[in-house]
């Protein structure tokens, strides 16, 4: 990085005391005046040092509660930080939760001269800039209209181009662009390949991934207060999701219940990578290995496999049959406990997907186990972010005919 | 942009900072806007402000005067003295009251903006400032109907302003920040300043009671003594005794002094301390 630093942290640490019992009134201290009140400690920030160069776009992204939010306020002074030190060069203008520091009870006319001022503009300059603000914002006819009467779209955009008129140094922007119709969301995004242009040095706090993928030049992710990665936004984003994911699908592991008097019992089912460990998220491509492990109840001429893995919004995505054991298949007895494991090459589409589990009959015909959700998983990365599957394709082409000349 | 940015130390919020410049200018700019908000939004405007104060004065004059025949009798100028007595503690009310909530009810731009929180409660001061401002205007027209002579001493007039001003920004300033963790500060000082206005000699003369006692008592008082000093500056009545008399020397004014000193010190020291967690207690 040879560009020259614009903000500059150093090991930063804020933790919040939750108290366990909310002292709120004087007279709970007078009563009780010894009990020390009880406080639980939750650290937002552990130790995070970094650098934004000037004219950088920087990312920070985190799963709710990281600590992603904390740091923005840190940055913009809005809460102190417990230790560590931040350093930052020139104005800074902040974009806090949807909005800045706007009084409902005033209009917007005031509201965008008080909030000049803070940002450090004069009244004057305020006042002059006030035109340039409401027509971005595209509310002319709203300048003298309290602000509660606003909608939150119209807040936005008041927020937005009052940041924007403001002409600052520094933005610091947290959740913008999930906001506002289609048409303002779009001069959004003009606006910051404007100040990037211009070399503005940007943060953005995001949950959005394809946001900081477009327009980050770096990013960083934050989880549990700590700095998981910083680096290029591209890998910064694989990492996220693969983070964000294992929560959301457990850990890969079977809910198995509602078989017991199957005549086939599960014992255990679950998703396995390459390597052969249990896995809830695959990139798309990398192979997925689902895994069942059963006990016959009775004995069987033979067994079949029936899984299908379904999407998150019900789609039957694809089928798995086999037969078990080999084909033909043998005989199943009472008491036998097998192990039956299905590579299934990675066609997905990013997203999250169910196993639906089924052992059937084979000869006799019939349903032996069907466990609904035995298993799930996520698909993140892939070529095919909007459809179910992308498909192993070949393209050629021939020309037909050449023109003349 | 090719010389390397210089970088400064952020700090996080804090009561004061950020520049001088920039203070005044959002103090004035919040204190300017709520008074027109407040005023110039309803149909009467600013004199709905003076009516509040006018009619505790008729109701006061008339139950003081008519009904329980205090005070006209030994006093001169008793309506001129109930009058002025009413607005100041109007003043010194209405800008406690109002602060308590006042950085509670800015929590959204608390929490979004940074900016020197100082700025919160006194600005909400210098909105009721203006009011008294414009209210003292009538005062001045009742005097000269009254019948008071202007004297020298009216001069000294805004010495005792600017104590009182001070006094009750330093109140203000407290209880703004107190009241963010302690949320019953706002009944216990609804109450406190009711009884604080009894306490003060407004709708009596100090000297009612023909009690050295009680007079020394009215007297530890900052707000006490702050009023009877208007009184015998602006009213001039020759048997009004200064604050110094009332208390039966100069010595008997020092716990009012510590009273006063105390609150200025005690407001800075608790705002200063509050001012970086005002955003995370809210």
């Amino acid at each position: 990085m040879s560009r020259p630093a614009q903000i500059q942290v150093e090991d930063l640490h804020k933790s919040f005391r939750i108290p366990t019992h909310r002292v709120d009134s004087l007279k709970e201290r007078v009563v009780k005046p010894l009990s020390k009140p009880e406080y639980r400690e939750l650290k937002a920030l552990d130790g995070i040092s970094f650098e934004v160069g000037q004219g950088e776009f920087f990312g920070i992204v985190g799963r709710n509660g990281s600590g992603k939010s904390t740091l923005l306020k840190l940055l913009a002074s809005i809460y102190r930080a417990d230790s560590g030190t931040i350093r930052m060069a020139g104005r800074l203008a902040p974009f806090i939760e949807l909005g800045v520091g706007f009084n409902p009870n005033l209009t917007a006319r005031e509201n965008v001269v008080l909030n000049g001022v803070m940002m450090g503009l004069t009244p004057g300059e305020t006042r002059q800039r006030l035109d340039a603000i409401v027509e971005f914002a595209e509310l002319g006819e709203f300048t003298d209209l309290k602000l509660k009467n606003y909608s939150s779209g119209m807040l936005v955009r008041l927020a937005f181009s009052l940041m924007m008129e403001v002409d600052p140094d520094i933005f610091l922007i947290d959740e913008v662009l999930a906001v506002g119709d289609a048409a303002f969301q779009q001069k959004c995004a003009d606006a910051f390949r404007q100040m990037k242009a211009e070399g503005k040095t940007i943060v953005l706090v995001t949950h959005e991934m394809s946001t900081v993928e477009e327009y980050c030049d770096r990013a960083m992710l934050i989880s549990d207060g700590k700095i998981a990665e910083i680096g290029d936004s591209e890998d910064v984003g694989r990492r996220y999701l693969r983070l964000n994911f294992e929560g959301a699908a457990g850990v890969g592991r079977a809910s198995v219940e509602g078989a017991g008097d199957a005549p086939v019992r599960m014992l255990d089912a679950a998703v396995v990578n390459a390597a052969g460990e249990r896995a809830s998220s695959f990139e798309h491509g990398e192979a997925i290995r689902i895994q069942i492990e059963i006990e016959a109840r009775e004995d069987f001429a033979a067994l079949a496999l029936g899984h299908l893995i379904v999407n998150g919004d019900g789609v039957n995505v694809c089928q798995l049959r086999a037969p078990i054991g080999g084909d033909p298949p043998p005989p199943v007895k009472a008491g036998e406990r097998l192990r039956v494991e299905t590579v299934v090459e990675n066609l997905l589409g990013a997203g999250h997907y169910f196993v639906h589990c089924g052992i059937n009959r084979l000869l006799e015909g019939g349903v032996a186990l069907d466990v609904a959700g035995a298993a799930d998983f996520v698909v993140f990365g892939g070529p095919a972010d909007r459809a179910l599957v992308s498909l192993p394709q070949e393209t050629s082409t021939t020309v037909l005919e050449r023109a003349a000349g | 942009m090719s010389e390397a940015p210089v970088l400064r130390e952020v700090s996080g919020p804090s009561a004061l900072g950020g520049g001088r410049q920039r203070f005044f200018d959002l103090l004035w700019l919040m204190a300017a806007t709520e008074f027109k908000r407040v005023y110039f939004g309803t149909l009467l405007g600013y004199l709905w402000s003076l009516v509040r104060p006018l009619m505790l004065f008729g109701v006061l004059l008339f139950v003081f005067t008519k009904a329980l025949r205090i005070g006209s009798a030994e006093v001169e100028h008793y309506a001129v003295m109930l009058l002025m007595g009413i607005v100041l503690y109007t003043f010194f009310q209405e800008s406690t009251t109002e602060s308590v909530s006042s950085v509670v009810t800015q929590e959204g731009v608390v929490r979004k903006t940074q900016f020197p929180r100082l700025v919160i409660p006194l600005a909400t001061v210098l909105t009721c400032a203006f009011n008294f401002g414009l209210n003292f205007l009538v005062v001045f027209v009742f005097l000269l109907a009254f019948g008071v002579d202007p004297t020298w001493t009216w001069l000294l007039l805004p010495v005792a302003l600017l104590f009182l001003a001070t006094f009750t920004v330093a109140v203000s300033t407290a209880l703004s920040v107190l009241y963010v963790r302690f949320r019953d500060i706002a009944i216990i000082w609804t109450v406190v300043a009711q009884v604080l206005f009894y306490a003060t000699p407004i709708l009596y003369p100090v000297t009612a009671f023909q009690d050295q006692t009680i007079e020394r008592l009215l007297m530890i008082s900052p707000l006490g003594v702050i009023f009877e000093q208007v009184r015998v500056w602006v009213l001039a009545e020759p048997q009004a005794p200064t604050a110094v008399e009332a208390a039966g020397g100069a010595v008997y004014l020092l716990p009012a002094a510590a009273i006063f000193v105390g609150t200025c010190v005690f407001a800075a020291w608790i705002f200063k301390r509050e001012a970086p967690r005002i955003a995370e207690d809210l």
